[in-house]
C-alpha cells in the first residue's frame, strides 16, 4: 500500500488510489471468503432456514472516536443490534463510508479496526462496503452507512403486539452511558469516568430467548433513550408503561454529567442495552439469565405493563420520593450526533 | 452526585416534610399562593413531581425567573438581524436558538446559513472568537444576576488578551426590579416567595430584606433538590401562619449573608442598571444591565442593523403565564398549537419555561393525584 496520512479524493474515484485503500485496508481488516473475489457483489451462501431480518443505519457520531468506542465499532454493534432485539440472528453486513477529504488516514485506520472487532465479537461478516470522499468542507470527517441482514426461526412470535398488561419491564445494565459520554466529550468533560456502553447485543438476546422466558418483546434504547423508545412502544401497544426512579440504573458519573448539562438519563442513549418486556411470572427467570451473560451482569426490573387509564400518563416515572410524572419523547433539542 | 447532595432527596426527610405540611395546610384558614421565584425551581418541582405531594390549600404558581422567556421579542429581532451579518457568528445558551422571534427563529436562520453557535458559557463564546479572528463573535448575554458575572468575568478576559472581535449583546436582568413590579401590581396574588438559590449565592441573602422589610411578605431561600423544596415550602407556611415575615435561608450551604462580592464587583465594572423590557411585565426602569458606557466598543447592541418591527406570537398568553396570572392551560395555545417541538411563545421552550415544564411533567396531575 501507497503511504499516504490524508484522505484525497482521489481515494473515492474508484482508480488506483481507491485499490490501495480497498487492498491496504479494508481487505486485511476485514479479512472473509466473501470479499476474496472482490465482485461487484457478494455471492453469499445459502440463507439458513427461518425469517430474513432485514435492517439498515447511518452513523455520524461526533465525536469519531469515544471512551469506550469509535464510529466503526458503534455502526456494527448498532447494526447487529437492531437484529438481535427484532428476535433475528445477525449474519452479514455491508459497510459503506463518506470520508470528507483530508480525514487522517489513521483514524480511518482506527474505525474500520473498530467495525472488524465488532463484527469478530458478534460473529458477524462484512461482506461488501463502498468508499466514497466529498470535498473538505462537505462533511465531517467520516460517516458510516451499513446494512444487516439475519435470520430469525419461523415460528418466533415477539413484538410489541404480544406486550400485555402485567408484562415487567427489564434492562439489561446502566442506562445512558453513550450518550452521556459522547456529550461530556463535546463539551471537554471526558475523563470523569464517563465510558460508553456500546457492545454487541446478539449472544445475550440469543441467551435470553433460549432461557424459557416468554419474551414479549424487545427493544435498544438508542436515540432518544429510554423514555423515547417507552413512550414510542406504549402509544403502538395502547398501553401504560410505569418505571421506578429508584429502579433505574444510572451510573453516578452518568448523573453528575447530566446535571452539569442539563440533560435527561432517561432521554439519552444506551448502545450496548436491551429493554425486555416478559411475561410477569417469568421476570425472575429472565433477569437471572442475563445477569448470568457477561452484557447483562448490571440488569434490573425497571418498570410494568399496565391498562391504559384515561387520564394519566401512557409513561410515567414513579419518582423516588414519591411522586409521579409522565415521560415522553424526546422533543425537539439541541442535541449534538450522538450515534 | 454526592452522598451529601443525595440526603437531599432522601424518601424518608421527603415523607417527613410532607406530613409536616399537611399539618400545617389543615391549621390554615385560607388557600394561600406561594410564588416560585425562578425557573430552576419550576423545573425541579414538576420534574420531582412535587405540587402531587403537596396537600391542598398550598398553590405553587411559577414567577418571572426563567432568564429565556422574559427575554422581550425586541431583543430576538436584534439577535436574527445580527446573525445575517455575513461576518457575525451569534453564540448564545442554546434555549434561546429555538425561541420565536418576530417572524423567524434562530434556529430557522441557522438552518438557511447564519452563523449561529449553541455554546454552555459565555467563555465558550471567548474561544470562538479568538478562533475566528477574521470574524465578529456576537454573545447573547441574558441571564440574571447569577449568569451576568460569568459574561463580565468573559469581557474581562477579553479586555486583558485584547482580543477585539468578542462583543455581547446585552439582556441581562436584575431580579429585584420585577419582584417589587408583582408586589405593585395587584393583579397577582402572592402570599409568599420561594427565592432562588443560584442569584442567592452571587447577592447573598440580606439582599431579599426589602421583601420582609417594605412588603411584609414572606421569603425563603432554598436549593433545588426535593427537600429543600419542601422545606422551604413548610418555612413560608409557618411564616404565614404567625404573621411575622422574614427572609429564610434555608440553603445555607452555599448561600452566605453577603454574597459573592467578587462577583459582585466585577458585574459593576462592565454592566450598569438601565431601563429594560421584560416579556410579560413591560418596561420596568432600572430593571436591567447595559455595557457601561466605558465598554460601548464591547455592545453589540451598537452595531447597526435594520431589525423588523417587532410582534409578539398572536394569542400567546405567555406574559400573564410569567406572572402567575395564569397557568399554562388556560392559554389557548397551550398543548393544542404550542407544544416543544413548536413553541409559540418563550414559555414552552426552555426547560426552565413554565409551560414546558407544565408540558412535559403536569399534564397528567389531576390522574395522577386521584
Amino acid at each position: 500500500m501507497k503511504r499516504f496520512d490524508r484522505i484525497l479524493l482521489g481515494h473515492g474515484a474508484g482508480g488506483r488510489l481507491t485499490q490501495d485503500l480497498v487492498r491496504g485496508l479494508f481487505l486485511p481488516t476485514f479479512d472473509n471468503p466473501a470479499l476474496h473475489g472482490l465482485s461487484d457483489s457478494a455471492l453469499l451462501d445459502a440463507l439458513p432456514s427461518g425469517r430474513p431480518a432485514l435492517t439498515t443505519d447511518a452513523f455520524v457520531v461526533d465525536p469519531p472516536v469515544f471512551p469506550g468506542g469509535d464510529l466503526g465499532y458503534l455502526s456494527v454493534c448498532g447494526t447487529v443490534n437492531d437484529l438481535a432485539v427484532a428476535g433475528a440472528r445477525p449474519l452479514w453486513l455491508t459497510w459503506a463510508l463518506i470520508l470528507e477529504e483530508g480525514c487522517e488516514e489513521s483514524l480511518l485506520r482506527t474505525i474500520a479496526e473498530g467495525a472488524a472487532r465488532a463484527a469478530d465479537e458478534a460473529g458477524v461478516k462484512i461482506v461488501a462496503g463502498d468508499t466514497k470522499v466529498v470535498p473538505r468542507g462537505k462533511g465531517d470527517r467520516i460517516y458510516a452507512v451499513t446494512t444487516g441482514l439475519g435470520v430469525s426461526p419461523i415460528e418466533r412470535d415477539m413484538g410489541d403486539h404480544r406486550i400485555t398488561p402485567g408484562d415487567a419491564v427489564l434492562v439489561s445494565g446502566s442506562l445512558a452511558d453513550h450518550g452521556a459520554t459522547v456529550m461530556a466529550c463535546r463539551h471537554g468533560l471526558e475523563g470523569r469516568g464517563l465510558r460508553s456502553d456500546c457492545m454487541p447485543l446478539a449472544s445475550l438476546a440469543d441467551a435470553l430467548l433460549e432461557c424459557g422466558a416468554d419474551v414479549h418483546s424487545m427493544h435498544d434504547p438508542t436515540r432518544g433513550g429510554l423514555g423515547t423508545l417507552c413512550a414510542e412502544v406504549a402509544g403502538r401497544a395502547g398501553l401504560r408503561i410505569t418505571l421506578q426512579e429508584s429502579s433505574l440504573p444510572v451510573r453516578s458519573e452518568v448523573k453528575g454529567a447530566c446535571e452539569l448539562l442539563g440533560l435527561d438519563p432517561l432521554h439519552l442513549a444506551s448502545e450496548g442495552r436491551l429493554v425486555a418486556f416478559v411475561k410477569d411470572g417469568d421476570a425472575d427467570k429472565a433477569l437471572a439469565c442475563m445477569r448470568g451473560h457477561p452484557g447483562g451482569r448490571e440488569a434490573e426490573r425497571i418498570g410494568d405493563v399496565e391498562e391504559r387509564v384515561a387520564g394519566r400518563a401512557p409513561v410515567a416515572l414513579l419518582t423516588a420520593i414519591g411522586g409521579e410524572r409522565p415521560v415522553d419523547l424526546l422533543s425537539g433539542a439541541n442535541l449534538p450526533r450522538i450515534c | 452526585m454526592s452522598a451529601r447532595e443525595d440526603a437531599f432527596r432522601d424518601p424518608a426527610r421527603v415523607a417527613a416534610l410532607t406530613a409536616r405540611l399537611r399539618e400545617q395546610a389543615g391549621r390554615l384558614e385560607r388557600e394561600i399562593a406561594i410564588m416560585e421565584v425562578c425557573g430552576t425551581h419550576t423545573h425541579a418541582i414538576a420534574e420531582a413531581g412535587i405540587r402531587r405531594l403537596l396537600p391542598t390549600g398550598i398553590r405553587l404558581i411559577s414567577g418571572p425567573g426563567c432568564p429565556v422567556c422574559v427575554t422581550p421579542v425586541d431583543y430576538l429581532d436584534r439577535a436574527v438581524a445580527l446573525a445575517r451579518l455575513p461576518d457575525v457568528i451569534v453564540c448564545t445558551f442554546g434555549d434561546l436558538i429555538r425561541v420565536p422571534a418576530s417572524e423567524t427563529s434562530l434556529e430557522h436562520e441557522r438552518a438557511v446559513g447564519c452563523d449561529v453557535r449553541d455554546v454552555y458559557s459565555a467563555r465558550d463564546a471567548l474561544r470562538v472568537a479568538r478562533d475566528n479572528p477574521d470574524r465578529r463573535v456576537v454573545f447573547l448575554g441574558v441571564g440574571f444576576e447569577t449568569t451576568l458575572p460569568t459574561i463580565a468575568a468573559a469581557l474581562d478576559e477579553a479586555e486583558r488578551e485584547g482580543i477585539g472581535n468578542f462583543q455581547v449583546l446585552a439582556g441581562g436582568k436584575l431580579i429585584e426590579p420585577p419582584l417589587r413590579a408583582l408586589l405593585s401590581d395587584g393583579e397577582v396574588e402572592v402570599d409568599a416567595f420561594l427565592l432562588p438559590g443560584h442569584v442567592s449565592v452571587i447577592l447573598g441573602s440580606d439582599f431579599y430584606r426589602f421583601l420582609a422589610d417594605e412588603y411584609q411578605v414572606p421569603a425563603a431561600i432554598a436549593g433545588f433538590a426535593p427537600v429543600d423544596v419542601l422545606a422551604g415550602i413548610s418555612e413560608l407556611v409557618r411564616q404565614i401562619a404567625s404573621g411575622r415575615p422574614r427572609v429564610a435561608n434555608l440553603y445555607p450551604r452555599v448561600v452566605c449573608a453577603g454574597g459573592n462580592r467578587l462577583a459582585q464587583e466585577l458585574m459593576e465594572r462592565f454592566f450598569e442598571p438601565v431601563d429594560t423590557r421584560w416579556r410579560g411585565l413591560g418596561e420596568i426602569p432600572a430593571s436591567g444591565l447595559g455595557l457601561r458606557q466605558s465598554y460601548a466598543h464591547r455592545d453589540a447592541g451598537h452595531i447597526e442593523v435594520d431589525v423588523v418591527r417587532s410582534r409578539e406570537s398572536p394569542g400567546c398568553r405567555c406574559g400573564e403565564v410569567l406572572k402567575g396570572v395564569i397557568e399554562p392551560p388556560e392559554c389557548p395555545l397551550y398543548e393544542k398549537v404550542c407544544v416543544p417541538d413548536d413553541p409559540r411563545g418563550a414559555c414552552m421552550v426552555s426547560s426552565e419555561g413554565t409551560c414546558a415544564a407544565w408540558y412535559r411533567h403536569e399534564r397528567y396531575a389531576a390522574g395522577a393525584r386521584a
